[in-house]
């Protein structure tokens, strides 16, 4: 049982948490992800470490409302607890004095950028970031993202704030006018993809952070399985970075859309409260 | 001699009906039907039994007491060998232990040895709440990794001799594969917990959601965290794939995540859970041991219409124990022996539709003693499927070895301990269950961790 020290709404569907764990903040490391579960029956879900604070002994964690965990860990209250809360997990970044890098966080990505970008300007990069949304409300972390980056750029679809665009084309701007040692990029399967398709033809190399569907998060089931250059990895363990230039994004987007049904399924049931009814979602 | 007399049949649900849930098979002896059973033993002066059993359960004593009706006793019996005995009556392969030395096995049925372990520990788990004795502590600390069989009955042990005992368990429940993998029809898990209960009531500690290599490492857990020595117990949970075309397609589970889903997560009771599984209505079970036999029943539970067992070598070389392949058969799996699949395709979704296989026929004995399939060429065949769970087998948990990199590992990322003690190359550090000899049994697990237990005791009375 983990208590609940600070919730916050971001944004619309966007909320953050920060939790008391003080063996695992004094352990977490920028890229890693610890697994929650929040009640008797409920799933286990991966949440990639937002933050981490050794002296208050707690972690961040922000997510979005994507399906019933998530909708449900969004009504979660200061006070509250987390039944569950396992971790750190996963490899951490690989993070050394490379020279110049660009961090890139669309989404909910800008939450696990964050401890990277922190980290590589701790060991001494310049540090270029990129953080895009939708639009400007679903924006946030601009301050700490600032505070740990050179440069920040911000591109949102609507234009509302920074370049109107996707953080692709920041990021080809910015590569025209700086030599980049590595990029990393967390955000939609699909803005990952497309990072790594901009950064090939340069041969930058490109890290991707993958959130696939797990279980255990111990290597113990290989759900969390990816295609990396041809060989079958388990995200879990042997990630959850990878080189974007050689992971299988089709195999991966496919694979996280396996239980699709099933997530609307267990929403339109915990929506209907029939209590065991009779309505279709017996 | 006394005459004759059939060993006593186990009540069992009906095969048509319990396939449709997931509620124990073997419904178990009630007294009279016990008792009966218990007369059948011959009481030999020289019990071969006794040493067909991994943990040397007093077999002969408790079973004259079972005949006396003092069950009470009879459990105490047990338990001063078996910390688990509700769940090793139903899970040991009796027939290639206990049973199978049994004297009246040789000419005819041997006593149901296991039935009767079962019967006395589920006896002893509704009538009385035993009494533990307290134990003076030698205020000493050792630290389990692992909450499986092997890690419980060292806990247990250590307990019981006063040392102070911590268990750190990866998941958010204690029982390794006792409660994510061998289902609840074979092993209720209420039974599970009801003897995890035991373990904690002899003052066991156990922390869940701690994994050791990621939230302590081993050398913090003796230098700064105070334990004076470790065990691990942290089983074969790494689950092989056969590394063909295909084998990422959706709906093709390993049997961990599988059995994961619906026995740990309840998946079953979807959306009355929140975790989900999917299952087709043709699902093919790759492997013939008894997590495969587990996973083909498991399917049959969650609706597959048709499950079958696919297996390179025929049936007198199947792993499983006897009775979980005649389970199987009474509940309509399919056995398609000597094939193999090669590849896998799906649809435009990504989700798995047909299995490539090819046939075999059976060779030269290998390694293991097993007559080896060898492939036959150009017979390779289409069959039309919908879920895919692969059952061959599974390897060392790396997370322990790579934080802990003074530790001897086999070839196969097994730890290296003595058989008789556990001691690892690392001091103060044992091992024992399947991390150390690759997927066996709950039992070899267990007399894994008491013979620890007993090494890891000696070493500390002796170091300080
Ligand atoms: C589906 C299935 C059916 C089976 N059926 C039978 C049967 O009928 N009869 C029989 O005798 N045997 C059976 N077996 C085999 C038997 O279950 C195993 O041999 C036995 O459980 C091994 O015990 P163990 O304690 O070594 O490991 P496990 O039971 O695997 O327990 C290991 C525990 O360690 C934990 N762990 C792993 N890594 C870490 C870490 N880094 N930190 C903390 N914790 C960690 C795991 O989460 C797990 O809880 C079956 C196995 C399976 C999978
Ligand atoms: S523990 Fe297993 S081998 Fe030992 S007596 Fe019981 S059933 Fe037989
Ligand atoms: S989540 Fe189970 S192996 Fe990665």
């Amino acid at each position: 049982m983990n208590k609940i020290i600070k919730q916050e709404k971001l944004a619309e569907n966007l909320f953050l948490l920060e939790v008391e764990a003080p063996q695992l903040a004094r352990k977490a490391k920028a890229g890693q992800f610890v697994i929650v579960r929040i009640s008797e029956k409920g799933e286990r879900i991966p949440l990639t470490i937002a933050d981490y604070d050794l002296n208050a002994g707690t972690i961040t964690l922000i997510f979005q409302v994507v399906g019933l965990t998530t909708k449900k860990m969004s009504l979660l209250k200061t006070g509250d607890y987390l039944l569950d809360l396992v971790g750190p997990l996963g490899e951490p970044s690989e993070i050394e004095n490379y020279g110049t890098v660009a961090c890139i966080g669309g989404g909910v990505g800008i939450a696990p950028i964050y401890p990277i970008a922190r980290a590589l300007k701790k060991a001494g990069n310049k540090v270029i970031s990129i953080i895009g949304a939708r639009n400007k409300d679903l924006l946030f972390w601009k301050d700490k993202m600032a505070e740990v980056s050179d440069e920040l750029l911000i591109a949102t679809d609507d234009g509302s704030e920074g370049h109107k665009g996707f953080v692709t084309d920041v990021l080809k701007e910015v590569m025209t006018k700086n030599s980049l040692e590595r990029v990393w990029a967390i955000g939609p399967m699909i803005m990952m993809k497309n990072v790594a398709e901009v950064t090939r033809p340069e041969k930058i190399k490109t890290i991707v952070s993958l959130n696939p569907i797990m279980v255990d998060g111990t290597g113990m089931c290989g759900a969390c399985r990816v295609s990396v250059g041809e060989e079958t990895k388990f995200a879990c363990v042997d990630g959850p970075e990878f080189d974007g230039h050689q992971v299988d994004f089709n195999l991966a987007m496919r694979r996280a859309a396996f239980y699709k049904d099933k997530e609307k399924l267990a929403l339109e049931h915990y929506n209907c409260q029939c209590g065991g009814g009779s309505c279709k979602c017996q | 001699m006394p005459v004759k007399k059939p060993r006593n049949p186990m009540p069992s649900q009906d095969p048509k009906e319990r396939k449709q849930n997931f509620r124990e098979v073997a419904l178990g002896y009630d007294e009279q039907t016990a008792q009966r059973e218990a007369e059948r033993c011959l009481q030999c002066k020289n019990p071969l039994c006794k040493q067909g059993c991994p943990v040397e359960v007093d077999i002969p004593e408790f079973i004259k007491e079972v005949v006396a009706g003092n069950f009470q006793k009879a459990a105490e019996i047990i338990k001063n060998k078996n910390n688990l005995p509700a769940i090793c009556g139903r899970v040991c392969p009796q027939e290639s232990q206990c049973e199978y030395k049994c004297i009246l096995g040789k000419k005819g049925e041997p006593v149901a040895i296991g039935r009767l372990e079962r019967f006395v520990a589920d006896w002893e788990a509704q009538k009385v709440t035993s009494e533990i004795n307290p134990v003076e502590s030698t205020g000493k600390k050792v630290a389990v990794i692992g909450a499986g069989p092997a890690g419980l009955t060292c806990a247990g042990d250590l307990a019981k001799l006063g040392h102070e005992v911590t268990v750190f368990e990866a998941l958010h429940t204690p029982g390794g594969v006792l409660m994510y993998g061998i289902p609840e029809f074979r092993l209720p898990k209420a039974v599970v917990k009801r003897e995890i209960e035991y373990i904690e009531k002899l003052g066991v500690k156990i922390l869940t959601n701690t994994v050791i290599g990621k939230m302590y490492t081993i050398d913090e857990l003796m230098k700064e965290e105070g334990f004076d020595a470790v065990f691990i117990g942290t089983g074969a949970g790494l689950p092989y794939f056969m590394n063909i075309p295909g084998e990422n397609l959706n709906g093709i589970y390993s049997a961990n995540e599988f059995l994961t889903r619906t026995n740990l997560m309840g998946a079953y009771d979807f959306p009355h859970t929140d975790t989900p599984i999917k299952v087709g209505k043709k699902v093919a079970v790759i492997g013939a041991g008894n997590v495969a036999m587990d996973a083909a029943r498991t399917a049959l539970r969650l609706g597959a219409e048709e499950s079958y067992i696919v297996y390179r070598r025929s049936r007198a070389e199947m792993p499983a124990r006897r009775e979980e392949i005649e389970h199987a058969e009474e509940e309509g799996v399919k056995f398609h022996l000597l094939i193999s699949p090669i590849e896998f395709k799906g649809d435009e979704n990504g989700n798995v539709t047909k299995m490539v296989c090819q046939r075999f026929e059976l060779g030269e004995p290998d390694a293991s003693g097993r007559r080896k399939p060898v492939a036959i060429p150009g017979s390779e065949f289409e069959m039309e499927i919908d879920t895919v769970v692969m059952a061959i087998g599974q390897g060392p948990n790396p997370l322990v070895p790579a934080s802990t990199p003074d530790l001897e590992l086999t070839k196969k990322g097994n730890i290296i301990a003595d058989p008789e003690t556990g001691s690892t190359s690392k001091p103060g550090v044992f091992a024992g269950g399947d991390i150390v000899t690759g997927a066996a049994t709950v039992i070899l697990a267990m007399g894994a961790g008491k013979k620890a237990a007993r090494a890891i005791h000696d070493y500390l009375t002796n170091n300080s």
